[in-house]
């Protein structure tokens, strides 16, 4: 859910910001593009050209432990800024670059005030809908599948 | 003198040309999709990205597709693919805690905090070969049930025996010290268990599986329950630089084991359970489940225990879990070898020659003394 407005404080607006990105991550690459091509095309220059690479997951010992290196997972992030000086980040699993900088993009043009209500509207909300329905789903299915262990009564004979 | 000879360009090109169309197969069939095989094979992809430690499922299922699904091969795709990548960093540690979980057992507690949740699985089922699936069509209801979901924390089991003080607890985590990364530096013996954990991770599923029965079995006693099993989605977390601040990249599948072993006690220290860990990518469990038992019994000496058996011996074990560095030596074997051969060959023959003349030599001799008798 985006609950920021234009008037929060900039320590609300990076927890904003970091909310936006972790559903832009995460968002399907062709409903993106869609949304993303509804847009006015925007004016921007790309500071950081789309680049996969890649990040090393780590683990916990026991959970919680000292970290250590599980693996490492593909990523591919994009920096560019906007004509009216914004800058907007993408960093997501993957190697979708079209995605990246659509991404970016949507982040650029949320940090421009008068855009913001549009991109939470049409982009942000519509996105985190689905992202939290579909986990929802997923708990639903398991729960479904839990034990219920009930004590077997000895018979008298 | 040694020759040098070149030879077989034709034969090379021939034979990748003739596995393209091997693979292929017959082409009234349908070619496989990468969607077909990221969706339909997932426990393949699972077990390719884990031991090719790349989390990918697209780039899996081309390598499975690619490999004709030799697994091992597709594993050793991945990790060549890796080696073209620029590294960006670490991520922060993943929290299994805050997993969005899909199954989620304990051998130890029936009644568990957050319960016992089966998920998906091929456990209780009779193992016997479902004929509706290879009929046309999707064989069966597809419709899983659903439940209300009650909000209930799931803490680790050994969370809960932590709280009683009845298991060791996890090591203190010092966040500045440095963590060992098997894709940096080559492994070196003793190896603490970072790197031990990180070796096992990416470990062939197999070998892991044989030592962790092996200790089963009375090489090297853990007495292990499997404490915990949880699959499902973790969030990746990397602090970007530029921000200042840590993005989610998304979210990623991984199998999480706590197995239960044994008492430790000292001197210093009241008796308690000690510990395995396994943490897999992807749901592969009978892998994760051995891992932690391998972890467990790898810690033989910091839990002041004897060493008498394989799956206790660090350097036997970390040098042999990757399938991709142990095929690379038992498949090179199939490489030309001519020149070491002639060597050998010369040097068999000159034995040989040796062992003749030395028998001729002492037939001669008996012979010779039993005349003189």
């Amino acid at each position: 859910m985006i609950e920021t407005t234009p008037s929060s404080t900039i320590a609300g607006d990076q927890a904003a910001r970091q909310k936006n990105l972790a559903i832009l991550a995460q968002a399907p690459a062709e409903i993106l593009d869609q949304k993303f091509n509804n847009l006015t095309p925007p004016h921007y220059e790309l500071v950081r050209q789309p680049e996969t690479g890649l990040v090393m997951v780590r683990g916990r010992m026991g959970g919680t432990g000292s970290p250590f290196n599980l693996g490492e997972v593909t990523v591919t992030r994009c920096v560019v800024r906007l004509d009216s000086g914004e800058t907007g980040s993408a960093y997501a699993l993957g190697r979708d670059k079209t995605k990246a900088l659509q991404s970016a993009v949507i982040d650029a043009l949320w940090q421009r005030g008068e855009m913001r209500a549009e991109i939470e509207a049409d982009i942000l909300r519509p996105l985190s809908n689905s992202q939290t329905e579909r986990k929802a789903t997923v708990r639903e299915e398991t729960e479904a599948t839990r034990v219920n262990f009930f004590t077997m009564v000895r018979g008298d004979n | 003198m040694y020759v040098a000879v070149k030879g077989g360009e034709k034969a090379i090109r021939n034979a990748h040309k003739l596995t393209a169309k091997r693979r292929r197969g017959d082409t009234s069939v349908p070619a496989l999709t990468l969607e077909q095989i990221a969706e339909q094979l997932s426990h393949a992809v699972a077990r390719v990205m884990g031991e090719g430690s790349l989390y990918d499922e697209t780039l899996a299922a081309l390598a499975i597709k690619q490999s004709r699904g030799d697994l091992i091969e597709a594993a050793f795709l991945m990790r060549a693919y890796r080696t073209t990548l620029p590294r960006f960093g670490y991520s922060q540690p993943v929290d299994t805690a805050k997993m969005l979980v899909e199954r989620r057992i304990s051998a130890t507690y029936k009644d568990l905090p957050g319960g016992q949740l089966l998920g998906p699985t091929f456990d209780y089922s009779h193992r016997l070969l479902d004929f509706a699936l290879a009929a046309e069509g999707e064989g069966g209801d597809l419709d899983a049930e659903t439940a209300p979901v009650e909000d209930e924390p799931m803490p680790r089991v050994t969370d809960l025996l932590g709280d009683e003080g009845l298991i060791e607890p996890d090591p203190a985590a010092d966040e500045n010290a440095p963590v060992g990364d098997l894709t940096r530096d080559p492994l070196s013996f003793p190896a603490d268990r970072d790197l031990r954990l990180q070796n096992l991770a990416r470990g062939d599923e197999g070998f892991l599986l044989a030592l962790a029965y092996s200790t089963q079995r009375g090489y090297g006693r853990t007495h292990p329950f499997a404490g915990e099993i949880r699959y499902g989605e973790v969030e990746v977390e990397f602090f970007a630089e530029e921000l200042g601040f840590a993005v989610t990249l998304g979210t990623i599948k991984v199998t999480e084991c706590q197995m239960i072993n044994q008492f430790s006690g000292s001197a210093k220290a009241p008796p308690a359970f000690t510990r395995g860990y396994g943490l897999v990518f992807g749901q592969v469990e009978r892998k994760a489940m051995s891992m932690a038992m391998v972890d467990r019994s790898l810690r033989w000496e910091e839990l002041g225990e004897e060493q008498v058996a394989p799956a206790q011996d660090g350097e036997f074990v970390l040098s042999h879990s990757d399938n991709i560095q142990a095929t690379g030596f038992v498949e090179h074997l199939k490489l030309p070898h001519y020149v070491d051969f002639q060597a050998e060959l010369d040097l068999v023959r000159r034995m040989r020659g040796e062992w003749f003349e030395k028998r001729a030599r002492e037939e001669a001799e008996t012979t010779a003394k039993e005349a003189a008798e």
